[in-house]
């Protein structure tokens, strides 16, 4: 018996490496404060009904950040082991099993657990109040998508300390993520965690085109939405069509290994390139999926510390969209060396440049508001500014790699990986930042310190050309992506050791903004106006932080930029005061079912992940007793009356 | 926060409004499942002749079971129409009786399919036999598993529309899911052709 325990969890936890073993520790320490400090201060009714049950799209939206930054720094800390490791030739720092596992999970959480999560933030945090809404379409649907995504995220992360981490790279290429070269529950995680995440990103998807196409203020038309908002809805539409092809691929994925299907097995008429081909389907308009609203945040900015109306907002509306469905146009490009013929490559090379057309004509939209504006480089301009020739070079490169005949020089080298680390970070990782600190006081009523914050900026700004211009180089005198060590005789330390440096600057960057955060808390300038960047869009015109119910009246907007106009006529004294004609306010009620729901999805991965098909049948009849219940609630709304709107509103300074 | 203030006038407005956008919510669910199938469809056409030697589609499929089944499906998504129209005109009652009806029909499909499953496992044809065999039972029983949620949903829609009848929010809940109905019809008049006509000539 006793020998039966130390045979299971030999193999069920991950033992024999001193860092997973400090890991362990950490994890279980940090466990035990958390369940510590909520008994000691009880708090726990509080969590359960503030938080783990709210429908409140902006503490969903806060939620997900702190999920999203707390996956930045697992997946910047798997970047620094990887930097360490390659910083001197014939380094033993890592094992290779131990490298490809963390080249693994980084590419991963880097896309899937923190791009994902800090965009949906974002989505959540600003487009109800931008658009005059008081909540999204579907707010019992958003809180069940960030449960779907935070229980994916968990289970994808428990493998690193039990069963044993994913190592096939990040999208799992068959044959090498198949069972006869990845035994063992790794993969697994793999699976799960993103299909169960994934039917949340979805979910969201749909949520947010129903709440912008229905829910606008009214005289809020289509062409008078802020940028903002369009790039959600061009992002949403991506992810509509993109997230099912993901479903499908994993789920074949899945059926080779447990269920020993042929889809994409070397033997049995199985076809690997078949699933080359699937995953990109989506992985290609997925990178354009959150790079996009990246664009949005960066039109906000750029006109609001310019003070200048944003340049050519038609053609910003035009270039969305069409890189919205240029996007499916072009997976091909990430495997030209897969040996099809000439027209096909020429095809997808061609489809791929056209990319850089409407992506050009933003970044022109951009420089011309900047032209002859009024600029203040606060923190969100700094970090648009440098976007742009960071992500212009980041493009260029990407023509460059388009280029069919040269990519099979560069396919699969350094290049390849300076060239979308400089669009991811350049590109989705800036803009978000920016998007941070723009609406961060809107969230939470103070704004983040500038001074540490420049410091965060310039240790990222500067770390990151380090880190990644000598992989350009590396790229070509021959490294390719995944060698785990290399020897002096190839010459490459000096520049890998300059690309190791750059990404601890980048981390020391990171470590100045954690700082900014908790300092900020307490010592970070209050914003009592609402409108702390004398900003254009509706989202200012409420207190902050925004009440449950965002707007007491639900504005009647005339222009875009209405609350610039409105500002403006104030200033002219041309503004009419319209009567306040105050109404209860309809709001959903809390639920637990999201998570509850959610953990048995948990159980259900879990389950497949293991082999142990008892607990994946508890989790779906956990998830249909959910449905069914959740489908006989008929109350599940409310009135707020207005007495107590008059209320709320009278603490927050506004006199209705 | 906690009161429960019901304006009524007020409260109707924005229930119907509220209702309809749950419609269009899942008219762009049914988009994304069209995907779904359609990306399962791709996969299906490369697969189509990758037999690694097993038996072929031709050897196995019993087209008479097939064509049963799928008047069975068709008469099911007429009856799901006839429920609506009881809905509109306002009668409960025979609203339940047509669902039951689909219901039943529905059963009955998801039974033959099971059936034919079974029989062509005895036959040596399962998901581990070809790449063919496993995209047939993958985009064959993901079909059937939409047929069979569908069925879970009507249950728990009959029993409401017992408790509640007509009003806003069950009406949405039978259009959407005579939607889901329908849409899955479609995709069956996809896959018969696609899966069991193209694979038998």
């Amino acid at each position: 018996m006793w020998e039966d325990i130390k045979d299971f969890a030999s193999t069920f936890f991950v033992t024999g490496d001193p860092l997973i073993y400090g890991a362990d520790v950490s994890i279980v320490l940090t466990m035990l404060a958390i369940v510590f400090v909520l008994t000691k201060y009880k708090k726990w009714g509080w969590l359960w009904r503030e938080w783990l049950t709210t429908v409140d799209h902006k503490r969903i939206g806060i939620m997900y950040l702190i999920a999203s930054l707390l996956m930045l720094f697992r997946g910047g800390v798997d970047a620094l082991l990887m930097r360490l490791q390659l910083a001197f030739p014939n380094l033993e720092f890592l094992h290779a099993d131990h490298y490809n596992a963390i080249f693994t999970t980084h590419g991963t959480i880097m896309i899937l657990f923190m791009a994902m999560p800090m965009m949906f933030g974002l989505f959540n945090m600003v487009v109800p109040l931008q658009i005059g809404a008081r909540d999204v379409a579907y707010p019992f649907l958003n809180a069940l998508s960030f449960w779907l995504f935070f229980l994916g995220a968990m289970l994808f992360n428990l493998s690193f300390v039990i069963g044993g981490s994913p190592d096939a790279g990040w999208l799992s290429y068959p044959p090498l993520s198949q069972n006869d070269f990845s035994p063992g529950p790794g993969q697994n995680f793999w699976i799960w965690g993103i299909q169960i995440s994934g039917i949340g990103s979805l979910a969201t998807g749909i949520n947010f085109i129903v709440t912008i196409l229905k829910m606008r203020a009214p005289g809020m038309t289509l062409s008078k939405m802020p940028l903002f908002s369009w790039s959600v809805l061009s992002s949403s539409i991506m992810i509509i069509f993109a997230f099912p092809i993901l479903t499908i691929t994993i789920a074949l994925l899945f059926l080779d290994r447990f269920a020993g299907a042929h889809f994409f097995t070397m033997d049995g008429g199985g076809n690997p390139m078949m699933y080359l081909n699937l995953i990109w389907m989506w992985g290609h308009p997925e990178v354009y999926i959150v790079v996009v609203p990246a664009f949005g945040i960066f039109s906000e900015v750029v006109a609001t510390f310019s003070r200048k109306r944003i340049f050519g907002y038609k053609s910003m509306v035009w270039a969305l969209m069409a890189i919205a469905i240029a996007s499916f146009f072009t997976w091909a490009h990430h495997f030209f060396t897969m040996g099809t013929s000439a027209s096909v490559i020429a095809f997808f090379a061609i489809s791929t440049m056209v990319i850089a057309i409407p992506t050009g004509v933003k970044v022109f939209n951009w420089l011309f508001t900047m032209f002859r504006g009024r600029i203040s480089f606060k923190q969100p301009m700094l970090w648009t500014i440098a976007f742009i020739p960071c992500f212009l070079v980041g493009g260029a490169t990407g023509v460059m790699l388009a280029v069919a005949p040269a990519d099979y020089q560069y396919h699969n080298s350094y290049f390849l990986i300076a060239h979308f680390h400089q669009v991811l970070i350049g590109g989705v990782v800036f803009g978000y930042l920016a998007g941070i600190y723009y609406w961060w006081p809107k969230l939470f009523g103070f704004k983040l310190d500038e001074k540490l914050g420049r410091w965060g900026f310039w240790f990222w700004n500067i770390g990151f050309y380090i880190c990644f211009m000598p992989q350009y180089a590396l790229g070509f005198m021959g490294m390719t992506r995944r060698y785990y060590t290399y020897g002096w005789d190839r010459g490459w330390e000096d520049l890998n050791l300059v690309s190791t440096v750059g990404a601890f600057m980048m981390g020391i960057g990171f470590i100045f903004q954690v700082w900014q955060i908790t300092y900020s808390i307490k010592h970070g300038e209050r914003d009592t106006t609402g409108d702390p960047w004398d900003a254009r869009t509706l989202e200012w015109s409420i207190p902050s932080p925004a009440p449950f119910y965002n707007f007491a009246v639900v504005p009647n907007v005339k222009e875009s930029d209405d609350w610039w106009a409105t500002k403006q006529a104030k200033a002219n004294g041309t503004y009419k005061e319209e009567p306040v004609h105050l109404e209860p306010i309809h709001m959903p009620k809390n639920s637990g079912i999201p998570i509850i729901m959610s953990t048995f999805w948990f159980l259900i991965g879990f389950g497949f992940t293991f082999g142990w098909v008892w607990m994946a049948v508890v989790g779906f009849i956990g998830v249909a007793v959910c449905m069914w219940v959740r489908s006989f609630q008929y109350d599940t709304d409310y009135y707020v009356p207005v007495d107590e709107v008059r209320r709320t509103e009278a603490s927050l300074g506004r006199v209705l | 926060m906690m009161a429960n203030h019901h304006d009524h006038s007020h409260g109707h407005d924005h229930h119907e409004e509220h209702e309809q956008l749950k419609v269009l919510g899942f008219w762009i669910f049914v988009v994304t499942d069209c995907i779904l199938f359609g990306t399962l469809f791709a996969t299906y056409a490369v697969m189509m002749h990758s037999f690694a030697g097993g038996p072929t589609g031709k050897e196995l499929f019993e087209l008479p079971g097939i064509i049963a089944s799928t008047f069975i499906l068709l008469t099911s998504s007429f009856t799901s129409g006839l429920a609506v129209l009881a809905m509109n005109k306002g009668k409960v009652k025979e609203l339940i009786a047509w669902l039951a009806v689909t219901a039943v029909l529905g059963l009955a499909f998801v039974v033959l399919e099971v059936n034919e499953f079974t029989h062509l496992m005895h036959e040596g044809a399962t998901m581990a036999t070809s790449g063919f065999w496993s995209a047939f039972f993958t985009l064959v029983g993901t079909h059937g598993l939409h047929v069979s949620v569908g069925l879970f949903w009507m249950v728990a829609l009959m029993m409401q529309l017992k408790r509640r009848g007509i009003n806003a929010v069950t009406r949405r809940k039978v259009t959407n899911l005579s939607l889901y109905w329908h849409f899955l019809d479609v995709v069956w008049i996809f896959l018969f052709t696609v899966v069991y006509l193209m694979g038998v000539m």
